[in-house]
C-alpha cells in the first residue's frame, strides 16, 4: 500500500451531507475486475451534463479546484454499499486526503486500505475550511500531516485529529496488512484447533 | 459471579484471535476476529483474487467461503448468454477465481443461485452464533440468526481468502426494542423504517443492534432477515436478533445445518446465545409498534420516511439548516411538492425483489394484493424472486400465476432493479415503489425516482397505479 506521512494540496469543497458511494461511483462503472481506470467516472451523475460535456455547476469542475487532491466535504461521507470502487475512484482522480466530520464505517476503512487518509474534524472546523476554500481566489491549499496528526493553511488554521494508532501505522508505513496477519498464522491455527467450529459444508 | 453479557459480547469474545494495536484504554486497537462463514459474489471480489494471485498467496480455508453471481445478472431468459460484455466478464471472473481456488459457487444455472443474503440463510450456511462476512453492506441481513454479520471491502475480502480473519475495530451495541404487536397490514419494513426515520441514515453508525422485544419475538425469519438487512442504512455495523424458537424450526433440515445428535448439539449451544439479564448495551431505544402505521419514503434516502397517511413534508419545517438543504434537493429530484398527500402519488414502475424483501414469505404477502386484480394500466410491475429456490416454491405454491395473470412480469433471481447494473433499470423521470433497501438518486436508474415500501404496500400500488393505504386493501 501506499504510504501517507504528509501531503500539501488544493482544496476542493463539496458541502453536501451524506455522500453516498452510489453518488461517488454509479453501479454501472463496477463492472471492471481492475482496480485503477475509475478516476474519469468519479461523481459521474453531478459531474457531467446528460450530453457528456463536464456540468460547469458541478464543484470539481470549477477552475479553482484544478488538480485538487484535498476534499473538504460534510458528515457521513460515503455512506451506502460497501464498494470499495469509491475510494479508488476518489485516488485515481488524484485525491489524497478526505476530510468531514464524520465517515460512514465500511467507507473509512477502505480508504485507510488504500493510502487515502480520511481525517474527522469538528463540525465547525471543517465549515471553517469550506468557508476558507469558497472565499479563496485562485484556489485554497491545505497541508495534512498525519505524522503530527494536524491539518493547517499558511493563513492561520491549524487542526488536530484523532486516528487508531493500529491504522495510522499502517499508513505511516505503507503496510501490506495481509502480511501483517500473516505474520500470525500460529495463533491462527491454534485458534482454530481449539474451537468446536460450526459445520459449513454440511451433510446434503 | 460472571459479569452478565450481551449476544454481541458472547459472538465477539469467541472469535477473537488475538488484538491488535496499542491496547491501551483510549486506543484499545482492533481485534482480529475469526471468520467462520465468508460470502462472495461477482462485483467486488476480482481485484482480492488478482491481489492474492500477485503476491503469490493462497486461499487458506476455501471451504469457509461460498460464492454466487447475482448483482449483474440477467432476469430475463437464462438460456441467452449475457449480452452485457463486461457483466459477462466480470461473473466469467468470479467462475474462473473459484474454480482455481476451490471455492464453492453457485453459477447462473445452479438449483441454489440467488442473491447471496438470500441463500445463506435457505441453505442454512447462516448459523448462529457464527461471525459472518461479505464484500457487500447488507450482510447484516444474516444477524437475524444471531450471527455477527457485517459487510467489508474488498481489500478485506483479500484478507480473509489469505487469512480466514478480519481486522476489525470493536463496535459498541444499541438494544432496539419494538414493544407491542403491530396492527394488521404493518410489516417488518416499516418496523425498520420506522426506526430509521427515528435516528437518521447515521443514527447507528459505530454501533451493532439487537433488536429486542415482543414485535421482533413474533416476527419470522423472513421479518426478522429484512429487519436486519436494513440495518446499515442507519449506518449500523451489523443487526443481530438472538435465536429462538423460531430460528431453529427455520434452521432446522436446510441443506448445510447439521442433523441428528450434533443438530441436538448445536441448539443447546444456540440457546445460550442471547444477552444476559443486566447485560448493559450503551444505547437503547424503544419504539411502539402497535402504534405503527405502513411507512414510504418520499426523498433520497431511507430516513426520510413517512406514514402512508402524511404529506410530503415543507422543507422550511426541517429542524436544522443541513437538513432544510438536504430536503430541498430531495423533493426537487423526486419531482414532489411540499403538502401533496403520499396516498395517492402516481407511479410508473413496481419492483418486488432484492435481498431485503425478495424470500418466500414477502411473496406471498405481495401475491396476496395481486390475486384476482390487475396491474394498473400504463403500469410495469416486475417480480424478481430472491433465488432459485424461492422461484421455485412460490411456483409450487402457485404464486407466479397470481403475479402474471395480474400482468406482473415474473422473473428470474438476482438483485436486478435495487441497483440496476443489469439491464433492469428505471429511465430519467420514472417513479418506482420499490421493496429494495435504497432510494438514493439514480440508485434504480439515473434520474429514477424510489420510493420504499413493504411487499404488499408495493403490490398494491401495483394494481391501483398509485400509493395507497394498504390497511384499506386487506382482505378477510
Ligand atoms: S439485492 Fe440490492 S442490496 Fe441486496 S445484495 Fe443485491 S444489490 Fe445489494
Amino acid at each position: 500500500m501506499q504510504a501517507f506521512k504528509t501531503h500539501s494540496g488544493r482544496v476542493v469543497a463539496l458541502p453536501r451531507a451524506d455522500v453516498d458511494t452510489d453518488q461517488i461511483i454509479p453501479k454501472q462503472f463496477l463492472k471492471r475486475i481492475e482496480r485503477t481506470g475509475f478516476g474519469p467516472s468519479l461523481f459521474f451523475d453531478w459531474r457531467y451534463r446528460p450530453d457528456g460535456l463536464p456540468n460547469p455547476e458541478f464543484e470539481l469542475n470549477h477552475p479553482d479546484a484544478a488538480g485538487a487532491s484535498v476534499l473538504v466535504t460534510g458528515p457521513n461521507f460515503g455512506c451506502g454499499s460497501s464498494r470499495e470502487h469509491a475510494p479508488w475512484a476518489l485516488h485515481d482522480y488524484g485525491f489524497r486526503a478526505l476530510i468531514a466530520p464524520s465517515f460512514a464505517d465500511i467507507f473509512y476503512g477502505n480508504c485507510c486500505q488504500n493510502g487515502l487518509l480520511p481525517v474527522v474534524l469538528q463540525e465547525g472546523e471543517v465549515a471553517e475550511l469550506i468557508r476558507r476554500a469558497e472565499a479563496s481566489v485562485g484556489g485554497y491549499e491545505l497541508n495534512v500531516d498525519l505524522i503530527e496528526r494536524t491539518v493547517s493553511d499558511t493563513a492561520g488554521f491549524a487542526a488536530r485529529f484523532q486516528m487508531d494508532s493500529y491504522r495510522r501505522e499502517m499508513l505511516l508505513r505503507g503496510l501490506d496488512e495481509i502480511g501483517r496477519t500473516l505474520e500470525l498464522e500460529a495463533g491462527i491455527a491454534a485458534f482454530e484447533r481449539h474451537r468446536s467450529e460450526p459445520a459449513v459444508r454440511g451433510v446434503s | 459471579m460472571m459479569v452478565p453479557r450481551t449476544l454481541f459480547e458472547k459472538v465477539w469474545q469467541s472469535h477473537v484471535v488475538t488484538t491488535r494495536g496499542a491496547g491501551t484504554r483510549d486506543d484499545p486497537g482492533p481485534a482480529l476476529l475469526y471468520v467462520d462463514l465468508h460470502l462472495v459474489h461477482e462485483v467486488t471480489s476480482p481485484q482480492a483474487f488478482e491481489g492474492l494471485r500477485l503476491a503469490g498467496r493462497k486461499v487458506r480455508r476455501p471451504e469457509l467461503t461460498v460464492a454466487t453471481v447475482d448483482h449483474n445478472v440477467p432476469t430475463g431468459d437464462r438460456r441467452l448468454p449475457i449480452a452485457d460484455e463486461t457483466a459477462a466478464r466480470q461473473v466469467a471472473t468470479l467462475v474462473r477465481n473459484a474454480r482455481e481456488t476451490g471455492i464453492e459457487l453457485f453459477d447462473l444455472d445452479a438449483p441454489d443461485q440467488g442473491i447471496v443474503h438470500v441463500i445463506g440463510p435457505e441453505l442454512g450456511l447462516t448459523q448462529p452464533g457464527m461471525v459472518i462476512v461479505c464484500g457487500d453492506s447488507h450482510t447484516s441481513t444474516h444477524g437475524a440468526f444471531g450471527a455477527l454479520a457485517f459487510g467489508i471491502g474488498t481489500s478485506e475480502v483479500e484478507h480473509v481468502l489469505a487469512t480466514q480473519c478480519i481486522v476489525q475495530n470493536r463496535p459498541r451495541t444499541m438494544e432496539v426494542r419494538f414493544s407491542g404487536v403491530p396492527a394488521a397490514g404493518i410489516a417488518a419494513k416499516d418496523l425498520i423504517l420506522a426506526l430509521i426515520r427515528r435516528i437518521g441514515i447515521a443514527g447507528a453508525t459505530g454501533y451493532v443492534l439487537e433488536y429486542t422485544g415482543e414485535a421482533i419475538e413474533g416476527l419470522s425469519m423472513e421479518g426478522r432477515m429484512t429487519i436486519c438487512n436494513m440495518s446499515i442504512e442507519a449506518g449500523a455495523r451489523a443487526g443481530m436478533v438472538a435465536p429462538d424458537a423460531t430460528t431453529f424450526a427455520y434452521l432446522q433440515s436446510r441443506p448445510r445445518t447439521p442433523r441428528g445428535e450434533a443438530w441436538e448439539r448445536a441448539v443447546s449451544r444456540w440457546s445460550s446465545l442471547r444477552s444476559d439479564p443486566g447485560a448493559d448495551h450503551e444505547r437503547s431505544i424503544r419504539i411502539d409498534a402497535a402504534a405503527l402505521a405502513p411507512q414510504v419514503t418520499w426523498g433520497t434516502n431511507p430516513a426520510m420516511a413517512a406514514d402512508i397517511t402524511e404529506r410530503v413534508p415543507d422543507p422550511a419545517d426541517a429542524a436544522s439548516e443541513a437538513d432544510r438543504l438536504s430536503y430541498r434537493r430531495a423533493l426537487e429530484y423526486m419531482d414532489l411538492r411540499p403538502g401533496t398527500p403520499l396516498e395517492g402519488l402516481r407511479v410508473d414502475r413496481v419492483f418486488l425483489g432484492s435481498c431485503t424483501n425478495g424470500r418466500i414469505e414477502d411473496l406471498r404477502d405481495a401475491a396476496t394484493m395481486a390475486r384476482g386484480r390487475n396491474v394498473a394500466p400504463g403500469v410495469r410491475a416486475m417480480v424478481v424472486p430472491g433465488s432459485q429456490r424461492v422461484k421455485t416454491e412460490a411456483e409450487r405454491e402457485g404464486l407466479d400465476r397470481d403475479f402474471t395473470e395480474a400482468g406482473f412480469e415474473w422473473r428470474n433471481p438476482g438483485c436486478s432493479m435495487c441497483l440496476g447494473m443489469n439491464e433492469d433499470i428505471l429511465l430519467p423521470g420514472e417513479r418506482c415503489a420499490s421493496t429494495s433497501n435504497r432510494n438514493f438518486e439514480g440508485r434504480q436508474g439515473k434520474g429514477g425516482r424510489t420510493h420504499l415500501m413493504s411487499p404488499a404496500m408495493a403490490a398494491a400500488a401495483a394494481v391501483e397505479g398509485c400509493l395507497v393505504d394498504v390497511r384499506g386493501y386487506i382482505r378477510s
